[in-house]
């Protein structure tokens, strides 16, 4: 809230309590997508780390399948905590439940609802990623003590893929638009090296894959689990945190112009 | 041009007030002043530029041109502070549908900042006022239409406000819950609320305001109270005339108007009747039986704020 | 497909023309991706491990897992078919009881909008079935029997998913569906792995379940090592489990819209 403050907005918090108390009715709705990537583990860990060896891990090291999966689905249940809130929740208070609408009639101004829905994407993101560490932990995917800060990066993906996706849904105005987004989450997600590493695609492939922010996520977080920290791992995260701030302001002058009419 | 009572400041005071969109004026130098506790409302059809004076007055939309304080303050510097102390009813419901009664106004408190034990306290009396207590823990969605209605005004309501600002109040709803309605913003007035509406139905404008202000293209045509504005502008009563058979044909109009000469103080032609203004309808009425008139197609009834409408514009106020 | 029915067909098949792009891009575009990364990307773990190719019976990963997402992508298809349109059909829409209106009866209603389900499997898996011959996934003639057998997979589950649907009255169960129905059959169908290396209590279940058997169907007719008698169990199989599914669309059909 601090943080909240030293930024100019005083009723960020108060956006972030309404999403809690929504989804404290729909808790099922909010634990189930923790779910997904854990599925996507449980066929890995029991169906195709059989057919594959070990694979090479970001230091050059053979890690097992599961070590090598695990911690970029880490990353990914990250993601998915953010997604959801920041585009299609997003789109439907914006235009259709006019939360916003009223929002705006009390105190709360658009500063206030551009940083409380990304501190509540990222909030979500860093329940997630607690949930998914557990996991992490049980399946034996953790090889170094770095692994601790998995945890904040976890947030940082959420604050990441929270602001860019706040900033991309208030440019959209219809459903079909949102449909892009579903239409590029897939193909990002399989390409993130989540399943088979970099060195995987052909050069020119590797380029655009290191462009994409679940890639930069997975690898921060695999660095972290597996120990192999250095330059590399501020890059990513350097590269997070500044999708976060570009989305962040977009998010923020964007809100303004649109709501304030 | 106002007629407030000598030494009360005015709650809201605007002069000149103007609100542009780009190339086009949707609100053109109006003027007036709303009396702390009185009922203030805005009369005219669609696309007056009533909605846009409104939001300007709830301090959501900034102001293009002229002057405007509310509460004393100016909008531009201290909206949030403004905001605070008002209550807004928009025209279309933004409740949270998914989520239960008590858990919107719960939120919608907690916007202004307010106590969580203070919201509980106020939920619970809002609750009573609004006769949803019975469904405080039911998802808002399956809710009827003046169901929600009741539970937006009761959420306006949970900071106490000075002002409450409604848009269109009752759109849309049934007669029973438009009186219903109309008993509680009574009520609220009573205890010393001061009211300010929107609406294009006449009756409402009637029955509500003490005071109220008649806009059309963005400017203000008329204002006073509703007495004094059909005292001013149209006779005590009409008689409202129609043809036989299904349409009008060619020289009807002329041919009953000039029945009626004499009698009438004025004369408007509608695209299906005609209407005679006049002190003594049933004087008209008695003549055009005389002439042999189906008086099954004459109806006297008392002058309205349409008729001071028609008379302004030229136009009725449902187009 | 009698006359009723078609013409509550011809409903969706006219409405289909201004979202197509849509559904192609769910129905064909997602698994293409999903095949040529998968395929190729994990592909290469794959094939390069000795212990895998005999698992996978000296196939390579990529003509292993088509025809497994060809059948796998029906459950996707049907679900997104079954899910929302029947729900908003029946509840906001009220499609349905428009077309009850008229002298169609609930049977025509919902025959028409499984006949339409079926007919975008049939197109959406005989592009797929192209792209996977694009790939050089597909060694026999005896493949195009997998577009069918697809299709018949589809609607293993189309009618069950459209009689939970039509009983909702909230996004939730639909999402819950989703989530944990569907997504985890997609995974643990045998598509992306010999079911055999599951432990066995999840076997079991996996076979039990639909899916598989359209997954095993689809791939061994595309890779030609089906034999017909265990070609006839699954084809059964799938058949009982529509044909149910069928029955329990009716009934739930008839008990929103018949009242």
């Amino acid at each position: 809230m601090i943080v909240l403050s030293a930024l100019g907005s005083r009723r960020a918090g108060r956006v972030i309590e309404r999403n809690y108390r929504f989804y404290r009715r729909q808790w099922l709705m909010f634990a189930s997508g923790l779910l997904e990537p854990v599925f996507y583990l449980g066929t890995v860990s029991l169906g195709i780390s059989q057919l594959v060896g070990d694979v090479e891990g970001p230091g050059g090291e053979p890690l097992s399948y599961v070590a090598f999966v695990t911690p970029a689905l880490l990353a990914v249940s990250a993601m998915n905590g953010a997604i959801f809130d920041a585009t299609f929740a997003f789109f439907f208070k914006l235009n259709f439940q006019k939360t916003y609408d009223a929002m705006l009639a009390t105190p709360v101004d658009p500063a206030d609802i551009a940083l409380g829905e990304i501190a509540w994407a990222q909030l979500r993101s860093g329940i997630y990623g607690l949930g998914f560490m557990v996991v992490m932990v049980a399946v034996g995917a953790v090889l170094s003590p770095w692994a601790l800060l998995a945890w904040p990066a976890s947030i940082l993906i959420g604050f990441a893929f929270g602001a860019v996706g706040i900033a991309l849904t208030s440019f959209m105005r219809t459903w079909q638009d949102l449909e892009y987004v579903s239409l590029a989450l897939q193909p990002m997600f399989l390409c993130s090296t989540t399943f088979f590493p970099l060195s995987t695609f052909p050069r020119p492939l590797q380029l655009l894959v290191e462009c994409t922010p679940l890639y930069h996520g997975v690898a921060l977080i695999r660095g972290l689990t597996t120990g192999v920290v250095g330059l590399e791992t501020l890059g990513h995260a350097g590269y997070l945190l500044v999708l976060g701030v570009g989305g962040l302001a977009v998010a923020s002058v964007r809100l303004q112009r649109l709501m304030v009419r | 041009m106002t007629t407030l009572e000598a030494g009360r400041e005015p709650l809201i005071h605007a002069r000149a007030l103007t609100k542009r969109f780009g190339d086009f004026t949707a609100v053109d130098r109006v003027d007036f002043d709303v009396a702390p506790g009185e009922a203030f409302g805005f009369l005219g059809p669609n696309g007056a530029g009533k909605s846009s004076t409104m939001r300007m007055v709830g301090a959501q939309s900034p102001v293009t041109g002229g002057e405007l304080r509310i509460l004393g303050m100016d909008p531009g510097v201290d909206g949030a502070r403004i905001r605070a102390r008002l209550g807004v009813v928009p025209q279309e419901d933004n409740l949270d549908v998914e989520m239960t009664v008590r858990d919107n106004l719960l939120v919608y408190g907690r916007y202004f900042d307010l106590p969580r034990d203070v919201i509980r306290r106020r939920s619970e009396e809002l609750l009573d006022f609004a006769h949803l207590a019975d469904r405080a823990d039911e998802r808002v969605d399956p809710l009827s239409g003046g169901m929600k209605r009741r539970l937006t005004i009761a959420r306006a309501l949970i900071n106490e406000p000075e002002i409450l600002l409604l848009d269109e109040p009752t759109t849309g709803l049934d007669p029973q819950a438009r009186h219903a309605l109309w008993d509680r913003l009574y009520r609220l007035k009573q205890q010393g609320v001061t009211l300010v509406l929107t609406t294009h139905y006449m009756d409402e404008a009637e029955q509500l305001c003490d005071r109220l202000v008649v806009m059309d293209g963005g400017r203000i045509v008329a204002e006073g109270s509703p007495r004094a504005l059909i005292a001013a502008h149209a006779t005590r009563e009409v008689v409202e005339i129609r043809p036989e058979g299904v349409a009008i044909v060619e020289g009807w109009h002329a041919a009953t108007a000039s029945s009626v000469d004499g009698l009438a103080e004025r004369i408007e032609e509608l695209p299906d009747r005609l209407l005679v203004y006049t002190d003594h309808g049933d004087k008209v009425a008695t003549a055009l039986g005389a002439q042999g008139t189906d008086l099954d197609r004459v109806l006297v009834r008392r002058s309205t704020l349409e008729d001071v409408f028609l008379r302004l514009t030229g136009r009725t106020l449902i187009d | 497909m009698t006359a009723p029915a078609r013409r509550a067909f011809g409903y969706w098949a006219v409405r289909y023309q201004a979202v197509w792009r849509a559904g192609l891009v769910a129905g064909v575009v997602g698994p293409t991706i999903f095949l040529a990364v998968m395929g190729l990307g994990l592909g290469t773990l794959v094939d390069d491990q000795a212990s895998s190719t005999s698992s996978l019976a000296g196939v390579s990963y990529l003509d292993f897992i088509a025809p497994g997402l060809l059948a796998a992508t029906t459950l996707m298809t049907a679900t997104g078919d079954a899910t929302w349109p029947v729900m908003t059909a029946m509840k906001w829409a009220k499609t349905y009881q428009a077309q009850l209106a008229s002298p169609l009866g609930v049977d025509a209603v919902l025959g028409g909008h499984l006949l339409f389900m079926a007919a975008r499997l049939a197109a959406t898996s005989a592009i797929f079935l192209a792209v996977m011959a694009l790939f050089g996934a597909v060694n026999t003639p005896l493949a195009l029997l997998a577009v069918p057998a697809a299709v018949l997979t589809g609607m293993a589950f189309a009618p069950a998913i459209a009689a939970f649907s039509a009983l909702q009255d909230r996004d939730l169960g639909l999402i819950l569906w989703y989530r944990f129905g569907a997504t985890p059959l997609f995974l643990f169908s045998g598509a992306f792995f010999p079911l055999s290396q599951l432990p066995i209590g999840l076997e079991v279940l996996a076979w039990v379940l639909p899916l598989a058997h359209g997954v095993a169907l689809c791939r061994g007719l595309s890779l030609g090592t089906l034999a017909l008698v265990p070609a006839l169990v699954h084809v059964v199989y799938l058949a009982l489990w529509g044909v149910a599914g069928v029955a329990a669309a009716r009934a739930s059909f008839t008990r929103r819209l018949v009242r």
